[in-house]
Order: structure tokens, then C-alpha cells, then sequence
């Protein structure tokens, strides 16, 4: 079962190179804590997920690189060619040469029809390379203008198309303190449209993910580079192969399927943070936890703190709403690690200060200019923030 | 003190002394070519039509993969193809915009040669120049790829009187130019906009036009024009405005940013405040993006630079290649020109602004993400710009100076490039352009440490936005262009309504202005009512400035 992977704009083909550089690294690690047979089962896995086969023996990413200027996926493609152990398709990019000038509404409604056909036509290649199609990893920023505007209007084109196959997004949520001053409006939007069309939201946190690199990892001076490995790392253990219930040998054979128990239509807004629950007494209540242990002793570990009822909605069972992925094989360097993904409230704060800001701002009207230059009006802002607000109401009523 | 526009006054010293310093950088980008006629013959390409960054043929790409290995030292990674870049086209008018405009030709080809080791044409240099092979005759066979050949600037230049452009065409910078970029007359504007605008225009209107389409032809994705221009005058004030409009319904889609020179207060050009209205309300309706500067600050920082050099002190060598105010050969003693050193900053200025668009980086910023997000409301698009650091000190036992201070520094009074005081005024927006070695958690820490000395405006409380571009510029480790959308500007434009009442109020040389076709005095009411307007605006935000800033209301949903 492939992943079919969509990089959009700056950020997710910086980010989508290190994914790749990271499912590969882990998947020729040595290994000691599992059989021979195990690591070479887990790595045909890996390779059949994400990787295709070229004739001079140098797997090919399974990625589509899309991107309105040049200078990023230039660098992208001959970081990857240069590491000589994996690369991208030679024609599996599509690049333009003025990009979407952080503009959300010029990334949906001109670039999007403008390229609709190009993309999707090397989009329909990829797919026809794999044997089965599991499903789409769109990986994209929020604050700019090609991820999120592009990857919007990408998604809603993957679901009238392969309406079968799964779409999920991942999606970098930007630093509160400006990265890009209209990035309120552009994660309103993104996030609007793609909760109609995207099956699962994966969010990193910029914010988050900079306090990892700076507590847990003491680097002092923190590169987008730094930010986007710790990123692939947590993608990566997810992501990689993970046994099934039928037996030791069987690795599970849908990487993106999780029971997402939610009630439609929401679709789940999950958050990937690599340490379990701690002790606190004050929690987000979720609907959905997964656990993914991977290494030594993974058997022996003891869940139950996950299965505490507290932790869940009142209208869910912890044995539904839990589920765990036990693996003996290792992830990378790390004699055991775990990661979770978690479908909870977590989000709210975040979420709420967007749309906050973002209304702030709609009020006054500044830079709605711009926007409706390219056909987004401000009924369009405003049924973000409808959307939007019940989202919050939802999981806040949990 | 600062006579920008000419008038009848008598001819200016020469700029450009000895032609050494011509020969040395033309050296730096020429010594990996002897032009080898046969093989040059096999790449010389289209003859002068519009360039296309097509897909290389698979045997070419090892000369493509060779475009990125002197920047980045990387092995060549075969059969990637280029995608082209934008491309943007500087238009200079008048004596103070072609003296500018020549120290920006001479900074980005020194900017270029050091950043370019091979010799390749790459995307970073199409971006302000073409590569073409001089041999074809007509229209110059342009280059599109391949080892730099001649470098063509892409400019417009257009003076009203010869002698500017003149020396430029004999100066050092000679072979930059195309003869046929230009458009000049003989008798100037007399400091008067209105010849300036309404005369001049009108008989220049369709060479104006054929040359700017010409150079767009030139161009494989044209996305912005640089005016550089100054207010005080005749040709630069009057003809350069009316510029604005024709670029504005010739190539609506193409960013205008303009460079605008304010007269400063001692400006010995009598009718300066009536020019610069009158071009300001133009600038109002017509321009992009505006980067006010004037004189008397630009003068400040030198002053500035002058003291730190002369006190003495120990450790205060400095690189001269460092300075903000160096132009490219300053290794050398040579006649002082005037205006050099004060033209190099702003020169240096529009470098570091479209750095990020030329050279790679972990956070980009294009040219149309300025605009974007430093202009919330379409009339107020006057950005107030600072450059740091100065200078570097050569002294290797002094260390360098601490990147914390370059931030700091940008939001001082003493670096901006107009007279203006961002700290205690209203931020609509800020942008920080870094260049260099500084990373993301250099940038943030910075930001969270200098904003609660700010304000900004109650929407755009986070109003930030920021670039990281890894090349710094030449003797720099690192640099930072702030650019500041902020109600600072608002004295510059009420003193200049001062002055302009002054003279208004008395008629005073008035007669020069209604004697020229199509001009009456209305022009100069609505001109004055249009800077009003403007000035109301930022009044209305600056009074929202002690305000606490409250919520609005959020929608309530039923869930």
C-alpha cells in the first residue's frame, strides 16, 4: 500500500525532503533488537510505501513537488540527487517563476486553475506507479501563499477525483509571532477549506517544535533546518511500518488507517507530540489517542495510564478510543521510542488565537485588498470564521 | 547645500575620474572568458526577442548543473532543469535618479562577481541584467544560459539634459548600458514639474513606451519596476510621475516600487515643495510602493560613519568594503565625487530589498510579498527603510559586532534613511530582511525582545514579516534591511505642506508653472487636498495609538 506525497510551496518541500531523508536513514539503520527477517520485511514495507524503483537501482520518492518559484525545489531536488542514497522523480515537479506573494486568495484562485491540470496529471503518474494506492500526504504550510492557498484547492480536487483513497494533510501551524503578517487570514481560509475536503489534519506547531530544539535538544542557534528534522523524525516513527494483529511478520498494511472515531463531519484535528501524557492534573480531553511504541521491550510496556476514562469524552470508551501499535523493530537510532498522535483539545487554544487575531483584523478591513483583487470576498472570510468557530465549539464542548 | 536637480546652474563635476576602476571590475566577471569565437558561435541564441528559460536539452544539463555549483560547492547534480526566475527592470530619472542609479549598477555587479565565482549567467544576475553576445549585431543576440558573456543592465535611464547620462556613457560603467536604453533632450526641466511632466511627457510619451517594452520583451517574467527618482525637481519629479502612469496601463500586473529623494529643508531649489506635491499626489495614486529618503539624513549617517572612523579610537579601522557607503573601488585612493557616498546607501538599499528574491534562503521573500504585507490599505504604501550594519571593523581583535545590536540598530532613529522616528510612532507593519549567517531563533529573539518597546496598530499587533536570505552582502557576515509601514512619515509630508503653503499662499513662481499647457491651478488644489487626505489618515490611526486595545466581538455559534 503507497502513500502518494504532495509537497507544496517553501515549506513543504523543505519539510518533505526531510521526511524522506528520514524514512530512508531509519530504514538502513542496523538493527539489533529484532531478526534479520523482521528488518527486511519492515524495510520491503517501507520501500513499497514510499519509494519506487528506478533501473540504476536509486529508489525515487513517491512525491510530487509543486512550488509557484524556483529557488526552493531547485535546492530541494539537488539536495536529494547529491545524498546519492535516494532522489526525487526527474519529472515529478511542477514550478513556476513568481510565486504566490504570501496571498492565499492568489494561490487558490490563480495558480490553482492556471496549473490544475499539470499537477494533477503528475499527481495521476504517481499513482500509477504504485501497485495499490493507500492514499495522499499533502504537506504544506498555513501562513503563505502556495501552501496554503494551492494546497487548498489541490485538496478539493483529490477528493472529487480519488474520493476512495485517503487525504490526509499535514500541516505546519506558523509561529504566533509573525512569520508573515497576513497569516491569520490565510490559516482561516486553509483551514475552512480543507476541513470540507481533507480526511485528517496533522498539525506541528512551529512554536511547538522550536521549544523541542530548544529545551529537550539544548541547540542554541535554531535553524528552520533543525526545526524541520525533529519534524521528519516524529512523521517518520508515525509513519513507518508497524505490525498488524495477525501475527509477528504482517506489518500493518495501511499506514494512514486509524479509526478516526469522530462524528461526522468533523474530521479529526490531531496533534503528534512525542512524550505520553504526563501526570498533570489538568488535561485535553480527546476522542482519539494512538500510541506507537517501536524497540526493546515494547511487549512489556505498560499502557494503562492511556486507558484512564478521564482522559476521554464522556460519550466514548477508552478501548475504543485507544488504540496502541507495538513494534519490535527499531526506529532509527533509538533503542525504544514511542509517539503519539492524538485527536483532542489541544487545539483549541492555538486555534482560538488564530481566529481571534484574524477577526481582529477583518474588522478594520486591512489588506481585504488584496485578497478580493483575486475573487475571495469577504463572504468567504466569513464563513471561515463560522466554520471555524463551531470547530472550537465542538471540541470545547467535549 | 543638496542640489539634487540641476536647473540652470552650471555643469557638475565629473563622477567618474580614472577608468581603473572600470577595468578591474569588469575583470572580476570577465577573466573566466576569452570569447572563443567558435564556441561562443553554438551558444549565441535567439537575436533579441524574448528570452524563454525553456527545458534543457538532456546534454546540456551538465552546464545547467553547473550553474549552482559555484554558489553552493556542490557536485553537479545532472538533468535538472532551470526554472526561470522574475526579472525586474530599474527605470532612472533625471540627474539625481541616474547618479543613484548608476552607484546600484556598479554595487550589484561587484554584489554578483563575488557571489558568482564561474562566470555562469544564473538566475541571480537575470534578474537585473541580460547576458548578451556583443558580436551579433542589432539588437544584441541574447544569452539565456551559459557563461556570462556581456552583461547588460536592465534600465531605462531618461534625463532631460545630457550631461548625466553622458558621463555615464563614457564612465566605467559604459558597456553596461545599451545605447538604445536611453532617452534624453538637451534643455532640461528647469526645476519645474510641470515641464517636466506636461511637456516632456507628452513628447517623450511614445520613446518612453517603445523602451519600456523593449525592455519587458527582454524579460522571460517581468514582475517589478524600480523608479528612482528624486521630488525636488523638474525631470526626476515631473517626467518620472508621469512614468508612473504609463507603466500603471502599459503593464498593469508589474509591481512599481518607487525610490523618491525628498527634498530636505535647506534645499536651495526655490520651487521644491511645489514639485514635490505635485509629484506626491502621483506617488498617492499611481505607485506600489513608495521608499521616501532624503538628503539630510542620508548626510547624517555619513557624518555619522565619519566621526567613528576620525576619533581615533582604537579598533576603529574599517573595511572599506563594508561601508554602506563604498562603492566598488574604494581599495583605491580616488577623487571624492560628491554625491557617491550618500547614492551608495541608497543603492545598497534596493540590493539587500530584493536579496531575498535573487538568492536562496531558508525563508524567501519575493518582491510582490512586500507589497502584500506591508500594505494594508492601497493608499498607504510609504515605507520608512533602515540598513544595518554601517560597517564592519577590520580589526580582527575586536569582535564583531553583536547581531543583537544590528536589530536594535534598525530601530533607531539615527540608521533610517528619512527623517523619522518609528520607535515612538504607530507600526501598521515591519519587515526584517536579513542576509547572512543569522538563523530563525536568532530573528524571534530579537522580535520578542524589541517589541515591547513598539507599538503597533490594534489589528496588527503581530504585524511582522520576516526573510532570512543566507547570502550577506560583500564585507558583511550579515545585514538587516527593515522596512517600516509607521505613521513616522507623517512629518515629512506635513512640513512639506508647510512649505508649499508658503509659497502658494504668495503665488509665488507661480506663473512658471500655469504658463505650460494643461496646467492650472487646480492641479495644485487637488495635489495639496490629495496629501491632506493622506496626512488625515495616518492622523486618524496615530489617535487610536493610546487607546487600549479591546476585542471585537466574536461570532457566536450554535453547535
Amino acid at each position: 500500500m503507497s502513500i502518494v506525497t504532495v509537497q507544496l510551496g517553501q515549506c513543504g518541500n523543505q519539510i518533505g525532503f526531510e521526511v524522506f531523508d528520514a524514512l530512508f536513514s531509519d530504514s538502513h539503520c542496523p538493527q539489533k533488537f529484532c531478526s534479520k527477517r523482521e528488518n527486511e520485511a519492515y524495510q520491503a514495507s517501507c520501500k513499497e510505501r514510499f519509494f519506487s524503483e528506478e533501473e540504476d537501482g536509486v529508489p525515487v520518492a513517491r512525491a510530487v513537488l509543486v512550488d509557484m518559484e524556483p529557488k526552493v525545489i531547485n535546492q530541494t531536488l539537488s539536495r536529494a540527487a547529491h545524498s546519492g542514497r535516494w532522489k526525487y522523480g526527474q519529472h515529478s515537479h511542477l514550478c513556476q517563476k513568481q510565486g504566490s506573494g504570501n496571498n492565499w486568495a492568489y494561490g487558490y484562485s490563480v495558480h490553482g486553475p492556471r496549473h490544475e491540470e499539470s499537477i494533477m496529471n503528475l499527481i495521476q503518474k504517481e499513482v500509477e506507479k504504485c501497485d495499490s494506492l493507500s492514499g495522499f500526504f499533502i504537506v504544506m504550510s498555513m501562513a503563505g501563499g502556495t501552501g496554503s492557498g494551492l494546497g487548498a484547492f489541490l485538496t478539493q480536487n483529490l477528493q472529487d477525483q480519488y474520493s476512495n483513497s485517503l487525504k490526509m494533510n499535514q500541516i505546519i501551524w506558523p509561529y504566533g509571532t509573525g512569520e508573515v503578517i497576513v497569516q491569520n487570514y490565510n490559516s482561516i481560509l486553509t483551514l475552512s477549506h480543507l476541513y470540507r475536503s481533507s480526511d485528517a489534519l496533522l498539525v506541528h506547531e512551529n512554536d511547538a517544535v522550536h521549544k523541542i530544539c530548544a529545551k529537550l535538544m539544548n541547540i542554541k542557534q535554531i535553524s528552520f533546518r533543525d526545526i524541520n528534522q525533529v519534524l521528519a523524525h516524529q512523521l517518520g516513527s508515525v509513519f513507518q511500518p508497524t505490525y498488524s494483529g495477525e501475527g509477528s511478520f504482517h506489518y500493518r498494511r495501511n499506514p494512514l488507517g486509524i479509526d478516526w472515531q469522530v462524528r461526522p463531519p468533523l474530521s479529526g484535528l490531531p496533534t503528534l507530540g512525542k512524550m505520553p501524557l504526563s501526570k498533570e492534573l489538568h488535561f485535553n480531553t480527546s476522542i482519539a489517542n494512538l500510541v506507537i511504541l517501536r524497540g526493546k521491550d515494547v511487549h512489556s510496556a505498560d499502557l494503562g495510564a492511556f486507558k484512564d476514562p478521564a482522559l476521554y469524552t464522556s460519550w466514548l470508551e477508552p478501548v475504543t478510543a485507544f488504540n496502541v501499535w507495538k513494534t519490535q523493530r527499531a526506529f532509527s537510532k533509538y533503542e525504544k521510542s514511542a509517539a503519539l498522535v492524538s485527536n483532542s483539545q489541544s487545539l483549541v487554544k492555538p486555534l482560538d488565537m488564530i481566529v481571534g487575531k484574524a477577526w481582529n483584523m477583518f474588522a478594520s478591513k486591512a489588506y481585504l485588498h488584496q485578497y478580493t483583487k483575486f475573487g475571495i470576498e469577504e463572504e468567504d472570510f466569513l464563513d471561515g470564521f463560522a466554520l471555524l468557530e463551531q470547530v472550537i465549539a465542538s471540541y470545547s464542548n467535549l | 547645500m543638496f542640489t539634487r536637480h540641476r536647473g540652470s546652474e552650471g555643469r557638475r563635476p565629473s563622477r567618474y575620474g580614472n577608468g581603473e576602476t572600470q577595468v578591474h571590475l569588469r575583470g572580476l566577471l570577465t577573466e573566466n572568458l576569452s570569447l572563443n569565437v567558435e564556441k561562443s558561435g553554438a551558444t549565441a541564441a535567439t537575436g533579441g526577442s524574448s528570452v524563454t528559460y525553456g527545458r534543457p536539452a538532456p546534454s546540456e544539463s551538465a552546464v545547467v548543473g553547473g550553474e549552482y555549483e559555484g554558489r553552493r560547492g556542490l557536485p553537479g547534480a545532472a538533468g535538472r532543469p532551470p526554472s526561470g526566475m522574475t526579472q525586474s527592470v530599474v527605470v532612472q530619472v533625471g540627474q539625481c535618479g541616474n547618479q543613484i542609479g548608476c552607484c546600484f549598477w556598479d554595487l550589484a555587479l561587484r554584489e554578483h562577481a563575488a557571489v558568482n565565482q564561474k562566470g555562469i549567467y544564473d538566475e541571480a544576475i537575470s534578474s537585473f541584467f541580460r547576458n548578451v553576445d556583443t558580436r551579433v549585431v542589432g539588437d544584441g543576440g541574447s544569452i539565456s544560459k551559459g557563461k556570462i558573456c556581456s552583461l547588460k543592465a536592465r534600465a531605462v535611464l531618461i534625463d532631460m539634459e545630457e550631461g548625466v547620462v553622458n558621463e555615464i556613457l563614457q564612465g566605467p560603467l559604459r558597456d553596461v548600458f545599451d545605447s538604445k536604453q536611453l532617452i534624453t533632450d538637451i534643455s532640461g526641466s528647469g526645476n519645474n514639474w510641470a515641464v517636466g511632466h506636461k511637456v516632456f511627457g507628452s513628447l517623450y510619451q511614445e520613446q518612453i513606451l517603445e523602451k519600456l517594452r523593449k525592455s519587458a520583451e527582454h524579460c522571460d517574467c517581468l514582475q517589478c519596476f524600480f523608479i528612482i527618482h528624486s521630488m525636488g525637481g523638474g525631470t526626476g519629479s515631473g517626467l518620472g510621475t508621469f512614468l508612473l502612469k504609463v507603466l500603471e496601463d502599459e503593464f498593469p500586473e508589474v509591481y512599481r516600487f518607487v525610490t523618491s529623494i525628498y527634498p530636505s529643508g535647506e534645499d536651495d531649489v526655490i520651487t521644491s515643495p511645489y514639485n514635490s506635491i505635485l509629484a506626491m499626489k502621483e506617488l498617492n495614486e499611481h505607485a506600489d510602493c513608495v521608499l521616501p529618503i532624503d538628503n539630510q539624513s542620508l548626510f547624517d549617517i555619513i557624518s555619522k560613519i565619519e566621526l567613528m572612523m576620525n576619533s581615533g579610537k582604537l579598533g576603529t579601522v574599517i573595511k572599506p568594503k563594508s561601508l554602506v557607503t563604498s562603492s566598488a573601488g574604494t581599495s583605491k585612493k580616488r577623487q571624492e565625487k560628491p554625491f557617491d557616498k550618500m547614492n551608495n546607501i541608497v543603492a545598497n538599499l534596493l540590493l539587500n530589498l530584493t536579496s531575498s528574491a535573487r538568492f536562496e534562503g531558508s525563508l524567501n521573500m519575493d518582491l510582490n510579498e512586500i507589497s502584500m504585507n506591508l500594505v494594508p490599505f492601497p493608499q498607504l504604501h510609504y515605507l520608512v527603510s533602515s540598513l544595518t550594519p554601517l560597517y564592519t571593523l577590520a580589526d580582527v581583535n575586536i569582535p564583531p559586532r553583536r547581531l543583537d545590536q544590528m536589530f536594535s540598530d534598525a530601530f533607531s532613529k539615527d540608521h533610517q534613511l528619512i527623517r523619522a522616528d518609528p520607535k515612538h510612532s504607530l507600526y501598521l507593519a515591519c519587515a526584517l530582511m536579513v542576509r547572512g549567517n543569522v538563523q530563525i531563533s536568532d530573528l524571534r529573539r530579537n522580535i520578542e525582545r524589541l517589541k515591547p518597546s513598539l507599538q503597533f496598530v490594534s489589528w496588527n499587533q503581530e504585524g511582522w514579516k520576516t526573510s532570512l536570505c543566507s547570502v550577506p552582502p560583500v564585507g558583511h557576515t550579515h545585514s538587516l534591511l527593515a522596512l517600516a509601514n509607521n505613521t513616522c512619515v507623517k512629518p515629512t509630508f506635513i512640513e512639506l505642506r508647510e512649505r508649499f503653503m508658503r509659497l502658494y499662499k504668495k503665488k509665488a513662481h507661480l506663473h512658471h508653472y500655469l504658463q505650460i499647457e494643461g496646467m492650472e491651478e487646480g492641479c495644485f488644489t487637488e495635489a495639496v487636498s490629495s496629501l491632506s487626505a493622506l496626512i488625515q489618515e495616518y492622523n486618524q490611526l496615530d489617535a487610536t495609538k493610546s487607546l487600549p486595545v479591546e476585542d471585537i466581538p466574536r461570532l457566536s455559534v450554535a453547535v
